[in-house]
């Protein structure tokens, strides 16, 4: 899937231009960065040019009036759409994310993790082929994050993701494809990978020359 | 056991009133005695309720109408543009002539009835509901609106579903002060005009010189107001489970 011709500015200043790059189809493609690079913006362009996506950030934007599985079915709330068979998705994909007998309660009285379980449930929900993810798991203790990367990459198989992050450990063990997104106007620079799939093991040695050169690209303007 | 506190200090209170009049020996037209207000209270209770009826009345419609104005001004000043620039000086200018004065011409106006009185107390409250309701519409979290956009949502059902549901706390606060306000507005209608009501038997208190009545009818209002405020507390909380 292509992405063309992605630009951003605001104030008369130019965050990028003209960006345009391949998502493979089913794939994770981990986009890093640094902070204030244009990686938020650049999601948010796409999801104006794209109408077949879904969008899972940081926060779990999680409505804190609705019960889970209201919060689960918001955007069939949101277009008017109604039925019992959408209410019997929504319960199995609560199931699918272990959060089946937490399905009445509100968002205040989950864990961080839970919401963001919730969050991607609602995601799964929209039933979009493309996934955009701005950091969806950057608030999250290590040990819950890597339960919860495990947890989307299984349930997120036969969607095509974007999946911005800070974390290059994340990327690597998502990513089919890395994208380094840094310089000013930014421009995007492809990763070689690991010839192993995702999943990656990260307590596997030979990742970490691969996790040097990321921190290289990130950082080799600074230095 | 959480009123103890309360009740203690109110005791306290009365206590002090009652030595202070002692003391200084005021006589009862000037302060009376908190037992000579409860006398006072059981002798007049039957003439009290009688003429709180009517007050409560005028305190029940103007919230509730108050309070729908309120809510539809606030709708009606953050959805249109136009609205705020037109409209918000005319609200800010209606707050800012005193009630007191303009609840004379509301008698003239609407006559001597309960009418005049019901507009006391909605030009009243109104302003509270919408300043409070107007702030949390305005202020719906950008993320919730970007994410209700991805999912193509219907206009209507953001304003409905996302920002009135995300203002419904502001809004809640709103309706607290005016569940305060509201008896306020219809005593203080009563005061400049009126046949009936707590407002005119505590004026008509005040021109016998029977200051123990009026003691006993402020009491009768305050208990009044304070169930107001806590039966509408306790809706609120049961209408939003999900505020802690």
């Amino acid at each position: 899937m292509r992405i063309s011709n992605a630009s951003f500015e605001t104030d008369n200043i130019v965050y990028f231009e003209n960006l345009s790059f391949d998502l493979p189809i089913n794939r994770w493609t981990c986009l890093l960065g640094t902070s204030g690079v244009g990686k938020t913006s650049l999601l948010k362009v796409i999801t104006e040019q794209q109408q077949n996506v879904s969008y899972m950030a940081q926060q779990d934007l999680l409505m804190p009036w609705l019960k889970v599985i209201d919060n689960v079915l918001l955007g069939y709330k949101l277009r008017g759409e109604k039925s019992k068979a959408l209410i019997a998705k929504a319960e199995n994909l609560l199931e699918n994310v272990g959060l089946y007998s937490k399905r009445f309660a509100y968002p205040h009285q989950l864990s961080g993790g839970m919401r963001q379980r919730v969050a991607l449930a609602r995601t799964l929900m929209e039933q979009k082929p493309v996934v955009l993810m701005d950091e969806p798991f950057s608030a999250l203790d290590a040990l819950t994050r890597l339960s919860m990367q495990s947890l989307a990459f299984e349930l997120l198989k036969d969607k095509t993701i974007l999946l911005v992050t800070h974390d290059p450990w994340e990327a690597l063990r998502l990513g089919s494809q890395i994208l380094v997104m840094a310089g000013f106007p930014a421009q995007l620079t492809a990763v070689t990978l690991p010839d192993d799939e995702p999943l990656r093991d990260v307590t596997d040695p030979e990742l970490l020359s691969h996790y040097q050169h990321i921190l290289k690209l990130l950082v080799g303007d600074v230095i | 056991m959480k009123y103890w506190r309360i009740l203690t200090t109110t005791f306290i209170l009365l206590l002090v009133w009652q030595f202070l009049v002692y003391i200084f020996n005021f006589p009862k037209y000037i302060l009376p005695t908190p037992w000579l207000v409860f006398q006072s209270l059981f002798q007049n209770i039957g003439l009290i309720l009688h003429q709180a009826l009517p007050t409560v009345t005028e305190t029940i419609l103007g919230l509730f109408f108050g309070i729908l104005i309120g809510i539809i001004a606030a709708l009606f000043l953050s959805s249109f543009q136009f609205a705020k620039r037109w409209f918000l000086p005319l609200v800010i200018i209606s707050q800012s002539i005193p009630t007191f004065a303009l609840a004379p011409l509301f008698v003239i106006w609407f006559g001597y009835g309960m009418f005049s009185k019901i507009i006391t107390a909605i030009i009243m409250l109104f302003f509270p509901v919408t300043s409070t309701f107007y702030d949390g519409l305005n202020n719906t979290p950008k993320d919730y609106l970007h994410l209700a956009k991805v999912m193509h949502a219907k206009p209507m059902n953001v304003l409905i579903k996302i920002k009135f549901a995300a203002a419904l706390p502001q809004l809640a606060s709103g309706l607290r002060m005016a569940a305060v306000i509201a008896p306020i507005g219809a005593v203080v209608g009563e005061w400049v005009g009126a046949s009936k009501g707590l407002g005119f038997l505590m004026l008509n208190a005040n021109a016998r010189m029977q200051i123990d009545l009026m003691f006993a009818v402020l009491l009768v209002i305050i208990v009044f107001a304070l169930l107001l405020y806590y039966s509408i507390d306790f809706m609120l909380k049961r209408l939003m489970p999900w505020q802690e």
